[in-house]
């Protein structure tokens, strides 16, 4: 192992996830690879030297040199934007990466799994929903995904299509479909009631979100009775809406 | 080799002769935090100068809103880069405040609710160059920025205007301050571009 | 409201100095004694620097300023450091 550099990386392909965010996908040569859950710091550099950098979530197993980051355009950002809507294929970042080693899932892991994630802390849940999927792991995950309103949902299709042992669970706080049996609020302990696991079951629990979601979640969490280690959080800062 | 991000250029605005070097423009007014904003409800608050002599004054907030104000327009700069101009503040000159202050000291140690601290030597406080303010902009200071007061010392970078400001600790020797023990300069002059710690 | 990340936010900037993931070890908090993983501390900043705050009693455990060519590593608020290191 080696300490950390900065590498280029050049946008390849840009797809819209929802009306305000896009997943991206760059080509970092020598990627190392990364563990489901780890995330990057993308720094940009203006033609006079400027610099400005943030942290992404990588939101699924790499591909080669290839790795996928989803990104929520922050109104009046300095770099979310500039991600979202002002880069071309071809345009260039920098990339550090893969970090963290304690908000990750392991393959190896056959706990049960509680995701709760928050707006645009869907990301690195999904990555470890994929590389689930992807090692033919049985560990049984419950997903918990609170988001304003459908027209939000990140990945909607691929969350969808039936994956066994996954359970997927929307909580609007906005506006819920016609006819959904939970009106629109707040994630609350029923929530996680329902649809997490019992305390008892000593799932592994992973939130992720804007740092308001991330306090409430995992205070709701404790008060149902899991153990403060087995609460992993990721908070987003104040953004992820 | 350095990457470009081509178009990419942050949110800074041009800048005129009114910047110190390597300064940008902001519009808004940033927020930067070293630990959770602390509440102080009027009724506890207090500022104090504590003297080399051990010498302390107080002011309840009724003894410090009962000081004769003032209104500075001043320009910020803070070490991250970003410059704000003709931001206008009210509060009291640290003139009023030292006015029967016996002291020889030549450091003065500001201390913060909330833990914070930051060191300069006096005589930057002194002569119409620092405040105590609470309000911004005509409003009643928010407690994201320093709120119910704070100090302002505008020809040094943004750090020593310390926000929730407790009190002024006077002493013989230089103190650094939070800081300026983590690698940041310890006067801080931004004409001299005195960011961090040999600049 | 607070504005915190988590300790997880230092992994990056930690890893440009060490060779192993910070952020997994455990650490000892100096003031009131709480154990637990780097990535569990409330982290500040990353403007003017990252200051990383204890869970339990919120004092300042660890502080990492980055200027051009240097940066500063100050950890006087933590007792001791348990690193994963593979044999
Ligand atoms: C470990 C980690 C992983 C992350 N992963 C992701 C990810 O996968 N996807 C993702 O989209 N983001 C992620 N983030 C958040 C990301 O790093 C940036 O904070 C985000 O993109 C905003 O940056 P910006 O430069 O656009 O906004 P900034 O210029 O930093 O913020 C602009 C201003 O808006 C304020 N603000 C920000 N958000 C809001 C809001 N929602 N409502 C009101 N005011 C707001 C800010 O306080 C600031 O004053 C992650 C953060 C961390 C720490
Ligand atoms: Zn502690």
């Amino acid at each position: 192992m080696r300490r950390l550099t900065w590498r280029p990386a050049e946008l390849v392909h840009s797809s819209a996830e929802t009306a305000t965010a896009r997943t991206l996908r760059f080509r970092v040569p020598g990627w190392p690879g990364h563990l489901a859950g780890q995330h990057v710091d993308v720094r940009l550099t203006a033609e006079d030297g400027y610099t400005a950098q943030r942290s992404y979530s990588v939101a699924g197993p790499a591909d080669g040199d290839l790795i996928e980051l989803t990104v929520e355009t922050v109104p009046d950002g300095e770099v979310s934007p500039y991600l979202t809507e002002d880069m071309r294929v071809g345009d260039q970042v920098e990339i550090r990466g893969p970090v963290g080693g304690w908000f990750v899932w392991r393959p190896a892991d056959q706990s049960p799994v509680l995701l709760v994630g928050g707006g645009s802390g869907i990301v690195p849940l999904m990555a470890m929903i994929r590389a689930r999927r992807q090692a033919g792991s049985r560990a049984p995950f419950r997903l918990l995904y609170s988001l304003r309103d459908p027209a939000r949902r990140y990945y909607a299709g691929e969350l969808r299509r039936p994956d066994p042992g996954l359970d997927v669970t929307y909580l609007y706080t906005r506006s819920a479909p016609e006819g959904a049996a939970r009106p629109a609020r707040r994630i609350g302990l029923d929530d996680l009631a329902e649809g997490g696991w019992p305390a008892s079951f000593e799932p592994e629990c992973y939130v992720c979100g804007p740092t308001g979601f991330v306090e409430a979640a995992a205070d709701l969490l404790l008060a149902l009775g899991h153990a403060p280690e087995r609460i992993r959080t990721e908070r987003f800062g104040p953004t992820g809406g | 080799m350095s990457i470009i991000s081509r178009g990419f250029r942050g949110k800074r605005r041009d800048a005129g002769d009114r910047l110190p070097p390597g300064q940008y423009l902001v519009e808004d007014f940033p927020v930067l935090s070293a630990g959770p904003t602390p509440r102080v409800p009027l009724d506890r608050w207090e500022f104090a100068i504590d003297t080399e002599a051990e010498q302390t004054h107080r002011w309840s907030w009724e003894e410090f809103m009962a000081l004769p104000a003032e209104t500075p327009t001043v320009d910020i700069h803070c070490v991250t880069k970003w410059s704000k101009l003709d931001t206008t503040w009210e509060g009291v000159s640290l003139d009023v405040l030292f006015e029967d202050v016996e002291t020889a000291a030549e450091y003065a140690l500001v201390y913060s609710y909330g833990g914070y601290t930051t060191n300069l030597p006096l005589e930057d406080l002194l002569d119409g160059k620092a405040w105590i303010v609470h309000r911004f902009d005509g409003e009643e200071l928010e407690p994201r920025h320093g709120g119910p007061a704070r100090l302002i010392v505008p020809h040094l970078y943004f750090w020593k205007s310390a926000k929730w400001v407790r009190g002024i600790r006077l002493l013989n020797d230089d103190w650094p301050g939070f800081w300026e023990t983590a690698g940041y300069h310890n006067y801080g002059d931004p004409w001299r571009e005195q960011r961090y710690e040999g600049d | 409201m607070t504005e915190h990340l988590d300790g997880n936010a230092l992994a990056g900037p930690l890893g440009e100095l060490f060779t192993v993931d910070m952020t997994s070890a455990t650490g000892r908090c100096a003031s009131c004694g709480l154990t637990g993983p780097v990535a569990s501390l409330r982290v500040y900043g990353p403007d003017p620097g990252l200051v990383a705050r204890c869970p339990g009693c919120e004092e300042v455990v660890l502080r990492l300023v980055r200027g051009p060519g240097s940066a500063w590593l100050d950890l006087r608020g933590m007792v001791s450091l348990r690193l994963n290191v593979p044999d």
